[in-house]
Protein backbone atom coordinates (compact mmCIF):
# COMPACT_ATOMS: atom_id res chain seq x y z
CA UNK A 1 0.00 0.00 0.00
CA UNK A 2 1.56 2.94 -1.03
CA UNK A 3 0.75 5.51 1.40
CA UNK A 4 1.73 3.52 4.16
CA UNK A 5 5.08 3.61 2.37
CA UNK A 6 5.26 7.43 1.82
CA UNK A 7 4.07 7.49 5.91
CA UNK A 8 7.13 5.35 6.37
CA UNK A 9 9.35 7.48 4.09
CA UNK A 10 8.37 10.41 6.08
CA UNK A 11 8.61 9.06 9.15
CA UNK A 12 11.83 8.08 8.80
CA UNK A 13 13.30 11.07 7.57
CA UNK A 14 11.16 12.96 10.36
CA UNK A 15 13.15 11.07 12.85
CA UNK A 16 16.64 11.79 11.46
CA UNK A 17 15.56 15.77 12.30
CA UNK A 18 15.96 14.89 15.97
CA UNK A 19 19.49 13.36 15.76
CA UNK A 20 22.55 15.66 16.06
CA UNK A 21 24.44 16.52 12.97
CA UNK A 22 27.23 14.50 11.72
CA UNK A 23 29.04 17.84 10.73
CA UNK A 24 32.41 18.79 11.74
CA UNK A 25 32.61 22.60 12.29
CA UNK A 26 35.99 22.59 11.03
CA UNK A 27 37.83 25.32 11.81
CA UNK A 28 36.35 25.37 15.37
CA UNK A 29 36.00 21.76 15.52
CA UNK A 30 39.15 19.36 14.46
CA UNK A 31 38.85 15.15 13.92
CA UNK A 32 42.54 14.18 15.32
CA UNK A 33 44.05 12.73 12.65
CA UNK A 34 45.22 8.94 11.97
CA UNK A 35 48.32 7.77 13.72
CA UNK A 36 50.14 7.29 10.48
CA UNK A 37 48.82 10.27 9.30
CA UNK A 38 51.44 11.75 6.76
CA UNK A 39 50.95 15.88 7.17
CA UNK A 40 53.78 18.85 7.11
CA UNK A 41 57.23 17.68 8.04
CA UNK A 42 58.91 18.19 11.01
CA UNK A 43 62.81 18.49 12.25
CA UNK A 44 63.35 17.14 15.42
CA UNK A 45 65.79 17.40 18.50
CA UNK A 46 67.35 15.63 20.72
CA UNK A 47 66.45 15.81 24.59
CA UNK A 48 69.61 18.19 25.05
CA UNK A 49 68.05 20.53 22.20
CA UNK A 50 70.86 19.77 19.62
CA UNK A 51 69.35 19.02 16.39
CA UNK A 52 68.77 15.57 14.94
CA UNK A 53 69.48 16.22 11.26
CA UNK A 54 73.06 16.01 10.12
CA UNK A 55 72.56 17.27 6.73
CA UNK A 56 73.24 14.07 4.98
CA UNK A 57 70.94 14.78 1.90
CA UNK A 58 69.76 11.31 2.15
CA UNK A 59 66.33 12.64 2.33
CA UNK A 60 66.95 14.86 -0.56
CA UNK A 61 68.55 11.65 -2.52
CA UNK A 62 65.19 9.82 -1.79
CA UNK A 63 62.49 12.52 -2.60
CA UNK A 64 60.62 11.78 -6.41
CA UNK A 65 59.35 14.83 -6.25
CA UNK A 66 62.86 16.74 -5.74
CA UNK A 67 61.19 19.08 -3.41
CA UNK A 68 63.73 19.05 -0.57
CA UNK A 69 66.87 21.39 -0.49
CA UNK A 70 69.59 20.46 2.36
CA UNK A 71 73.20 22.15 2.07
CA UNK A 72 75.46 21.00 4.83
CA UNK A 73 77.72 22.99 7.19
CA UNK A 74 81.00 21.84 9.43
CA UNK A 75 79.71 22.03 13.43
CA UNK A 76 82.50 21.95 16.11
CA UNK A 77 82.45 21.56 19.74
CA UNK A 78 82.50 25.79 20.09
CA UNK A 79 79.35 26.03 17.71
CA UNK A 80 77.58 23.00 17.90
CA UNK A 81 74.18 22.53 16.26
CA UNK A 82 74.02 18.73 15.42
CA UNK A 83 76.01 15.49 17.03
CA UNK A 84 78.88 14.35 14.15
CA UNK A 85 81.09 16.23 11.73
CA UNK A 86 77.87 18.21 9.76
CA UNK A 87 74.92 19.85 10.15
CA UNK A 88 72.00 21.38 7.90
CA UNK A 89 73.37 25.08 7.13
CA UNK A 90 70.33 25.64 5.20
CA UNK A 91 66.95 23.28 4.73
CA UNK A 92 64.47 23.68 2.75
CA UNK A 93 61.14 21.99 1.68
CA UNK A 94 59.51 23.06 -1.21
CA UNK A 95 55.61 21.96 0.27
CA UNK A 96 53.92 22.99 -3.20
CA UNK A 97 56.15 20.20 -4.43
CA UNK A 98 56.02 17.56 -1.88
CA UNK A 99 53.78 14.62 -2.22
CA UNK A 100 53.76 13.11 0.99
CA UNK A 101 55.38 10.13 0.41
CA UNK A 102 57.09 9.79 3.49
CA UNK A 103 60.36 8.64 1.78
CA UNK A 104 62.49 11.38 3.27
CA UNK A 105 61.16 9.93 6.73
CA UNK A 106 62.14 6.36 5.75
CA UNK A 107 65.33 7.69 4.22
CA UNK A 108 66.67 9.67 7.78
CA UNK A 109 69.20 7.98 9.10
CA UNK A 110 68.51 9.96 11.89
CA UNK A 111 65.02 10.32 12.12
CA UNK A 112 65.33 13.88 12.34
CA UNK A 113 62.55 14.69 9.78
CA UNK A 114 59.16 13.16 10.40
CA UNK A 115 55.93 13.76 8.73
CA UNK A 116 53.71 15.49 11.40
CA UNK A 117 50.28 15.96 11.72
CA UNK A 118 49.32 19.55 10.20
CA UNK A 119 47.45 19.77 7.36
CA UNK A 120 46.52 23.39 7.37
CA UNK A 121 49.18 24.52 4.71
CA UNK A 122 47.29 27.16 3.20
CA UNK A 123 49.41 30.29 1.93
CA UNK A 124 49.10 33.19 -0.08
CA UNK A 125 52.11 33.49 -2.18
CA UNK A 126 54.60 30.99 -3.83
CA UNK A 127 56.97 32.00 -1.98
CA UNK A 128 55.68 31.18 1.71
CA UNK A 129 55.50 27.60 0.03
CA UNK A 130 59.38 26.89 0.65
CA UNK A 131 59.26 26.11 4.17
CA UNK A 132 62.99 26.91 5.60
CA UNK A 133 64.76 25.65 8.72
CA UNK A 134 63.64 27.90 10.69
CA UNK A 135 59.57 27.21 9.89
CA UNK A 136 60.39 23.09 10.16
CA UNK A 137 62.65 22.85 13.31
CA UNK A 138 60.84 22.01 16.12
CA UNK A 139 61.06 24.30 19.37
CA UNK A 140 63.89 23.16 21.86
CA UNK A 141 62.46 20.40 24.15
CA UNK A 142 62.44 21.36 28.43
CA UNK A 143 65.59 21.59 29.86
CA UNK A 144 67.70 21.76 26.60
CA UNK A 145 69.47 24.55 25.17
CA UNK A 146 69.31 26.33 21.96
CA UNK A 147 71.64 25.60 18.54
CA UNK A 148 74.51 26.50 18.78
CA UNK A 149 75.68 25.15 21.56
CA UNK A 150 79.41 25.12 23.30
CA UNK A 151 80.23 21.81 24.32
CA UNK A 152 82.87 19.63 26.20
CA UNK A 153 85.23 18.35 23.36
CA UNK A 154 84.89 14.86 22.28
CA UNK A 155 81.26 13.64 23.69
CA UNK A 156 79.17 14.50 20.25
CA UNK A 157 81.08 12.88 17.75
CA UNK A 158 79.40 10.01 16.53
CA UNK A 159 76.75 11.32 14.16
CA UNK A 160 73.85 8.64 14.26
CA UNK A 161 72.92 7.69 17.29
CA UNK A 162 71.34 4.28 18.55
CA UNK A 163 68.62 3.43 16.45
CA UNK A 164 65.47 1.48 17.96
CA UNK A 165 62.58 -0.25 15.42
CA UNK A 166 59.44 1.83 14.91
CA UNK A 167 56.49 1.38 17.13
CA UNK A 168 53.92 2.53 15.07
CA UNK B 1 -10.77 70.13 1.28
CA UNK B 2 -14.30 68.71 0.97
CA UNK B 3 -14.97 65.08 3.06
CA UNK B 4 -15.02 63.00 -0.23
CA UNK B 5 -11.63 64.21 -1.05
CA UNK B 6 -10.28 63.59 1.99
CA UNK B 7 -12.01 59.94 2.05
CA UNK B 8 -10.67 59.13 -1.44
CA UNK B 9 -7.23 60.70 -0.51
CA UNK B 10 -7.30 58.17 3.02
CA UNK B 11 -8.68 54.98 1.05
CA UNK B 12 -5.71 55.54 -1.64
CA UNK B 13 -3.34 55.86 0.96
CA UNK B 14 -4.88 52.45 2.66
CA UNK B 15 -4.36 50.75 0.08
CA UNK B 16 -0.55 51.86 -1.13
CA UNK B 17 0.37 51.08 2.45
CA UNK B 18 -1.58 47.38 2.16
CA UNK B 19 0.15 46.96 -1.33
CA UNK B 20 3.76 47.97 0.12
CA UNK B 21 3.49 45.89 3.16
CA UNK B 22 2.28 43.24 1.16
CA UNK B 23 5.04 43.02 -1.51
CA UNK B 24 7.72 43.53 1.79
CA UNK B 25 6.24 40.67 3.32
CA UNK B 26 6.56 38.30 0.82
CA UNK B 27 10.04 39.51 0.37
CA UNK B 28 11.68 38.88 3.40
CA UNK B 29 8.87 35.85 3.44
CA UNK B 30 10.88 34.40 0.50
CA UNK B 31 14.28 35.03 1.88
CA UNK B 32 13.80 33.18 5.20
CA UNK B 33 11.80 30.75 3.47
CA UNK B 34 14.81 29.62 1.55
CA UNK B 35 16.72 30.07 5.00
CA UNK B 36 13.98 28.13 6.49
CA UNK B 37 14.69 25.12 3.55
CA UNK B 38 17.76 25.22 3.66
CA UNK B 39 18.12 24.74 7.43
CA UNK B 40 14.99 21.87 7.77
CA UNK B 41 16.96 20.57 4.77
CA UNK B 42 20.00 20.19 6.60
CA UNK B 43 18.31 18.93 9.68
CA UNK B 44 16.35 16.48 7.97
CA UNK B 45 19.71 15.28 6.40
CA UNK B 46 21.62 15.39 9.46
CA UNK B 47 23.52 18.41 8.69
CA UNK B 48 23.56 22.03 10.02
CA UNK B 49 22.45 24.00 7.13
CA UNK B 50 23.85 27.41 6.79
CA UNK B 51 25.40 28.61 10.15
CA UNK B 52 28.17 31.01 9.06
CA UNK B 53 26.21 33.90 7.83
CA UNK B 54 25.80 36.05 11.09
CA UNK B 55 24.20 34.09 14.13
CA UNK B 56 22.41 31.04 13.37
CA UNK B 57 22.95 31.98 10.09
CA UNK B 58 20.33 34.37 9.77
CA UNK B 59 22.05 36.80 7.35
CA UNK B 60 22.12 33.61 4.80
CA UNK B 61 19.23 35.40 2.67
CA UNK B 62 21.17 38.47 2.55
CA UNK B 63 24.32 37.18 1.90
CA UNK B 64 22.72 35.24 -0.90
CA UNK B 65 20.79 38.56 -2.19
CA UNK B 66 24.12 39.90 -2.59
CA UNK B 67 26.01 37.90 -4.15
CA UNK B 68 23.28 37.93 -7.11
CA UNK B 69 22.83 41.12 -7.34
CA UNK B 70 26.44 41.56 -7.91
CA UNK B 71 26.33 38.84 -10.45
CA UNK B 72 27.06 39.38 -13.74
CA UNK B 73 23.74 39.30 -16.02
CA UNK B 74 24.42 37.25 -19.05
CA UNK B 75 22.18 36.94 -22.09
CA UNK B 76 22.53 34.21 -24.44
CA UNK B 77 24.27 35.28 -28.31
CA UNK B 78 21.52 33.33 -30.04
CA UNK B 79 18.26 34.06 -27.49
CA UNK B 80 15.22 36.26 -28.24
CA UNK B 81 16.42 39.26 -26.15
CA UNK B 82 13.38 40.95 -25.44
CA UNK B 83 11.45 37.50 -24.16
CA UNK B 84 14.22 36.60 -22.30
CA UNK B 85 14.14 39.25 -20.09
CA UNK B 86 10.11 39.95 -19.77
CA UNK B 87 10.04 35.94 -18.92
CA UNK B 88 10.84 36.85 -15.57
CA UNK B 89 9.13 39.97 -15.18
CA UNK B 90 6.16 37.31 -16.21
CA UNK B 91 6.50 35.08 -13.97
CA UNK B 92 7.52 37.16 -11.16
CA UNK B 93 4.27 39.52 -11.18
CA UNK B 94 1.43 36.79 -10.96
CA UNK B 95 3.09 34.94 -7.79
CA UNK B 96 3.32 38.40 -5.86
CA UNK B 97 -0.54 39.63 -6.93
CA UNK B 98 -2.39 36.25 -6.35
CA UNK B 99 -2.48 37.32 -2.56
CA UNK B 100 -4.41 40.37 -2.89
CA UNK B 101 -7.60 38.60 -2.80
CA UNK B 102 -6.50 36.28 0.39
CA UNK B 103 -7.98 37.46 3.67
CA UNK B 104 -5.25 37.73 6.25
CA UNK B 105 -7.99 38.61 8.81
CA UNK B 106 -11.57 40.73 9.93
CA UNK B 107 -11.63 44.25 9.86
CA UNK B 108 -9.26 46.11 12.59
CA UNK B 109 -9.40 49.46 13.92
CA UNK B 110 -6.59 51.79 13.00
CA UNK B 111 -6.45 55.56 13.38
CA UNK B 112 -9.90 55.11 13.75
CA UNK B 113 -10.68 53.59 10.50
CA UNK B 114 -12.12 50.73 10.07
CA UNK B 115 -9.76 48.78 7.81
CA UNK B 116 -10.25 45.24 6.18
CA UNK B 117 -7.30 42.82 6.32
CA UNK B 118 -6.90 42.16 2.50
CA UNK B 119 -5.53 44.40 -0.09
CA UNK B 120 -7.96 44.20 -2.49
CA UNK B 121 -10.74 43.98 -0.39
CA UNK B 122 -13.69 41.36 -0.28
CA UNK B 123 -13.94 40.45 -4.42
CA UNK B 124 -16.60 38.08 -5.10
CA UNK B 125 -14.94 36.35 -7.69
CA UNK B 126 -11.84 36.05 -5.82
CA UNK B 127 -11.37 32.03 -6.47
CA UNK B 128 -11.63 32.48 -10.20
CA UNK B 129 -9.14 35.47 -10.12
CA UNK B 130 -6.73 33.44 -8.14
CA UNK B 131 -7.07 30.63 -10.67
CA UNK B 132 -6.54 32.88 -13.76
CA UNK B 133 -3.99 34.93 -12.45
CA UNK B 134 -1.78 31.63 -11.25
CA UNK B 135 -1.80 30.31 -15.21
CA UNK B 136 -0.14 33.41 -15.90
CA UNK B 137 2.73 32.28 -14.88
CA UNK B 138 3.39 29.02 -16.91
CA UNK B 139 3.65 32.00 -19.73
CA UNK B 140 6.76 33.17 -17.98
CA UNK B 141 8.27 29.61 -17.54
CA UNK B 142 7.61 28.38 -21.06
CA UNK B 143 8.89 31.67 -22.42
CA UNK B 144 12.00 31.33 -20.65
CA UNK B 145 12.58 27.79 -21.51
CA UNK B 146 12.15 28.84 -25.51
CA UNK B 147 13.73 32.34 -25.47
CA UNK B 148 17.07 30.88 -24.27
CA UNK B 149 17.77 28.89 -26.95
CA UNK B 150 19.05 25.72 -25.07
CA UNK B 151 17.81 22.39 -25.83
CA UNK B 152 18.31 21.98 -21.52
CA UNK B 153 15.91 25.22 -21.15
CA UNK B 154 13.31 24.15 -23.45
CA UNK B 155 12.67 20.98 -22.75
CA UNK B 156 12.42 22.41 -19.01
CA UNK B 157 9.74 25.04 -20.73
CA UNK B 158 7.87 21.98 -22.03
CA UNK B 159 8.02 19.68 -19.41
CA UNK B 160 6.94 22.52 -17.09
CA UNK B 161 3.79 23.61 -19.22
CA UNK B 162 2.79 20.13 -19.51
CA UNK B 163 2.99 19.60 -16.29
CA UNK B 164 1.31 22.80 -14.82
CA UNK B 165 -1.37 22.56 -17.31
CA UNK B 166 -1.94 19.03 -15.83
CA UNK B 167 -2.17 19.69 -12.77
CA UNK B 168 -4.13 23.16 -12.93
CA UNK B 169 -7.59 20.72 -13.61
CA UNK B 170 -7.49 18.64 -10.54
CA UNK B 171 -6.45 22.20 -8.45
CA UNK B 172 -9.33 24.22 -10.30
CA UNK B 173 -11.73 20.89 -9.26
CA UNK B 174 -10.27 21.07 -5.89
CA UNK B 175 -10.89 24.66 -6.00
CA UNK B 176 -14.69 23.71 -6.02
CA UNK B 177 -15.34 21.70 -3.09
CA UNK B 178 -14.82 24.74 -0.60
CA UNK B 179 -16.72 27.56 -3.51
CA UNK B 180 -19.95 24.46 -3.18
CA UNK B 181 -19.78 24.26 0.92
CA UNK B 182 -19.35 27.97 1.38
CA UNK B 183 -21.39 28.91 -1.27
CA UNK B 184 -19.77 31.79 -2.79
CA UNK B 185 -16.93 32.68 -4.67
CA UNK B 186 -15.62 35.12 -2.13
CA UNK B 187 -12.66 34.22 0.22
CA UNK B 188 -13.60 35.98 3.12
CA UNK B 189 -16.90 34.07 2.55
CA UNK B 190 -15.57 30.93 2.32
CA UNK B 191 -13.29 32.00 5.48
CA UNK B 192 -16.23 32.99 7.12
CA UNK B 193 -18.20 29.86 6.67
CA UNK B 194 -14.69 27.92 7.86
CA UNK B 195 -15.55 29.55 11.07
CA UNK B 196 -19.12 28.83 11.25
CA UNK B 197 -18.60 25.09 10.01
CA UNK B 198 -14.78 24.42 10.92
CA UNK B 199 -12.35 23.68 8.71
CA UNK B 200 -13.22 22.23 5.24
CA UNK B 201 -10.07 19.99 5.22
CA UNK B 202 -12.55 18.06 7.58
CA UNK B 203 -15.56 17.80 5.49
CA UNK B 204 -13.22 16.91 2.36
CA UNK B 205 -9.71 15.71 3.22
CA UNK B 206 -9.75 14.06 -0.45
CA UNK B 207 -10.02 17.40 -1.57
CA UNK B 208 -7.20 19.14 0.65
CA UNK B 209 -5.28 16.12 -0.29
CA UNK B 210 -5.77 16.67 -4.05
CA UNK B 211 -5.59 20.08 -3.69
CA UNK B 212 -1.84 19.90 -1.80
CA UNK B 213 -0.45 17.34 -4.89
CA UNK B 214 -1.44 19.56 -7.20
CA UNK B 215 -0.60 22.65 -5.78
CA UNK B 216 2.78 21.14 -5.15
CA UNK B 217 3.26 20.26 -8.88
CA UNK B 218 1.96 23.60 -9.86
CA UNK B 219 4.67 25.36 -7.88
CA UNK B 220 7.57 22.72 -9.23
CA UNK B 221 8.54 21.64 -5.90
CA UNK B 222 9.93 18.10 -5.00
CA UNK B 223 8.66 15.30 -5.35
CA UNK B 224 7.12 17.29 -8.86
CA UNK B 225 9.78 19.41 -9.70
CA UNK B 226 10.23 17.77 -13.21
CA UNK B 227 11.05 21.65 -14.93
CA UNK B 228 13.71 21.79 -13.25
CA UNK B 229 14.98 18.20 -12.66
CA UNK B 230 19.04 19.42 -11.34
CA UNK B 231 20.29 15.91 -12.31
CA UNK B 232 18.37 15.71 -15.92
CA UNK B 233 17.60 19.48 -16.91
CA UNK B 234 21.13 21.71 -15.46
CA UNK B 235 18.19 22.95 -13.95
CA UNK B 236 15.81 23.31 -16.73
CA UNK B 237 13.87 26.36 -18.18
CA UNK B 238 15.77 28.88 -15.83
CA UNK B 239 19.29 27.31 -17.04
CA UNK B 240 20.34 30.52 -19.30
CA UNK B 241 19.70 33.14 -16.62
CA UNK B 242 21.90 34.36 -14.38
CA UNK B 243 22.29 37.37 -11.82
CA UNK B 244 19.02 38.86 -10.81
CA UNK B 245 17.44 37.68 -13.36
CA UNK B 246 18.05 33.90 -11.71
CA UNK B 247 17.30 35.21 -8.36
CA UNK B 248 13.70 36.47 -10.21
CA UNK B 249 12.90 33.00 -10.78
CA UNK B 250 14.22 31.66 -7.49
CA UNK B 251 11.81 35.00 -6.02
CA UNK B 252 8.89 33.48 -8.07
CA UNK B 253 9.35 30.16 -6.54
CA UNK B 254 9.32 30.72 -2.99
CA UNK B 255 6.84 33.27 -3.55
CA UNK B 256 4.41 31.08 -5.09
CA UNK B 257 5.28 28.45 -2.21
CA UNK B 258 4.35 30.93 0.31
CA UNK B 259 1.41 31.53 -1.93
CA UNK B 260 0.06 28.25 -2.08
CA UNK B 261 0.14 27.63 1.51
CA UNK B 262 -2.03 30.51 2.33
CA UNK B 263 -4.03 29.15 -0.16
CA UNK B 264 -4.57 25.63 1.00
CA UNK B 265 -4.48 27.36 4.39
CA UNK B 266 -7.20 30.09 3.40
CA UNK B 267 -9.73 27.13 1.85
CA UNK B 268 -9.63 24.25 4.09
CA UNK B 269 -7.64 24.87 7.23
CA UNK B 270 -9.95 28.22 8.26
CA UNK B 271 -7.91 30.66 6.50
CA UNK B 272 -7.21 33.13 9.68
CA UNK B 273 -9.98 31.43 12.11
CA UNK B 274 -9.11 30.33 15.37
CA UNK B 275 -10.01 30.49 18.75
CA UNK B 276 -10.40 34.39 19.76
CA UNK B 277 -10.45 35.89 16.49
CA UNK B 278 -13.81 37.56 17.20
CA UNK B 279 -12.48 39.53 20.31
CA UNK B 280 -9.46 40.22 19.15
CA UNK B 281 -9.18 40.68 14.88
CA UNK B 282 -5.46 41.09 14.79
CA UNK B 283 -5.12 37.53 16.04
CA UNK B 284 -6.28 36.54 12.64
CA UNK B 285 -2.99 37.37 10.83
CA UNK B 286 -1.42 35.65 13.48
CA UNK B 287 -2.95 32.32 13.13
CA UNK B 288 -2.70 32.82 9.22
CA UNK B 289 1.21 32.95 9.66
CA UNK B 290 1.66 29.89 11.92
CA UNK B 291 -1.46 27.90 10.06
CA UNK B 292 1.10 28.90 6.49
CA UNK B 293 4.60 28.46 8.59
CA UNK B 294 2.95 24.61 9.38
CA UNK B 295 2.25 24.05 6.31
CA UNK B 296 5.47 25.15 4.74
CA UNK B 297 7.46 22.77 6.88
CA UNK B 298 5.08 20.50 5.61
CA UNK B 299 6.26 20.75 1.73
CA UNK B 300 10.15 21.02 2.90
CA UNK B 301 9.40 17.65 4.80
CA UNK B 302 7.75 16.45 1.25
CA UNK B 303 11.02 17.30 -0.43
CA UNK B 304 13.18 16.04 2.05
CA UNK B 305 11.66 12.53 1.78
CA UNK B 306 9.87 11.93 -1.32
CA UNK B 307 12.12 11.40 -4.92
CA UNK B 308 11.34 12.80 -8.14
CA UNK B 309 9.33 10.81 -9.95
CA UNK B 310 9.24 9.73 -13.06
CA UNK B 311 7.71 12.35 -16.38
CA UNK B 312 5.37 9.38 -17.56
CA UNK B 313 3.81 8.15 -14.59
CA UNK B 314 3.77 12.71 -13.35
CA UNK B 315 1.46 12.75 -15.92
CA UNK B 316 -0.27 9.56 -15.86
CA UNK B 317 -0.84 10.15 -11.85
CA UNK B 318 -2.40 13.72 -12.88
CA UNK B 319 -4.49 12.38 -15.37
CA UNK B 320 -5.65 9.09 -14.64
CA UNK B 321 -5.70 9.44 -10.72
CA UNK B 322 -5.80 13.16 -9.55
CA UNK B 323 -8.06 14.08 -11.96
CA UNK B 324 -10.66 11.35 -11.87
CA UNK B 325 -10.39 11.27 -7.69
CA UNK B 326 -10.81 15.20 -7.88
CA UNK B 327 -14.16 14.96 -9.79
CA UNK B 328 -15.70 12.49 -7.52
CA UNK B 329 -14.77 14.89 -4.75
CA UNK B 330 -16.84 17.70 -6.18
CA UNK B 331 -19.34 15.36 -6.95
CA UNK B 332 -19.30 13.96 -3.72
CA UNK B 333 -19.23 17.30 -1.95
CA UNK B 334 -22.46 18.43 -4.16
CA UNK B 335 -24.32 15.49 -3.43
CA UNK B 336 -23.79 15.70 0.65
CA UNK B 337 -24.15 19.37 0.71
CA UNK B 338 -27.70 19.27 -1.18
CA UNK B 339 -28.33 15.81 1.19
CA UNK B 340 -28.15 17.94 4.21
CA UNK B 341 -28.45 21.63 3.12
CA UNK B 342 -30.29 23.00 5.96
CA UNK B 343 -26.66 22.14 7.93
CA UNK B 344 -24.44 23.64 5.71
CA UNK B 345 -26.38 27.35 5.00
Amino acid sequence: MFVVELARGMFTTFRELFNRPVTIQYPEEKRPVRQRFKGRHGLKRYDNGLEKCIGCSLCSAACPSDAIFVEAGDNCDEERYSPGERYARVYEINILRCIFCGFCEDACPTEAIVLGDNYELSFTDRRSSIYDKARLIEPVPEGGNPTPQKVEPGIFTRSVPEMRNPED
Amino acid sequence: MDAAFLNSLYLWLEWIVKALFLIVALLVGFAYTTYMERKFLGRFQNRYGPNRAGPFGLLQPVADGLKLIFKEELIPAQADKLIFVLAPIITVVPAWIVLAVVPFGSTIQILGRQISLSIAGDINVGVLYITSVTSISIYGIALAGWSSNNKYATMGGIRSSAQMISYELALGLAFIGPIIMAGSMSLNEIVNTQGRLGWFAIYQPIGFVIFFVAALAEINRPPFDMPEAEQELAAGYHVEYSGMKFALFMLTEYTKLIVISCLSVTLYLGGYQGPGVDQFPWLGPIYLFLKVIVLIFGIIWVRATLPRIRYDRLMAFGWKVLLPLALLSVFLTAVITILFSGYFS
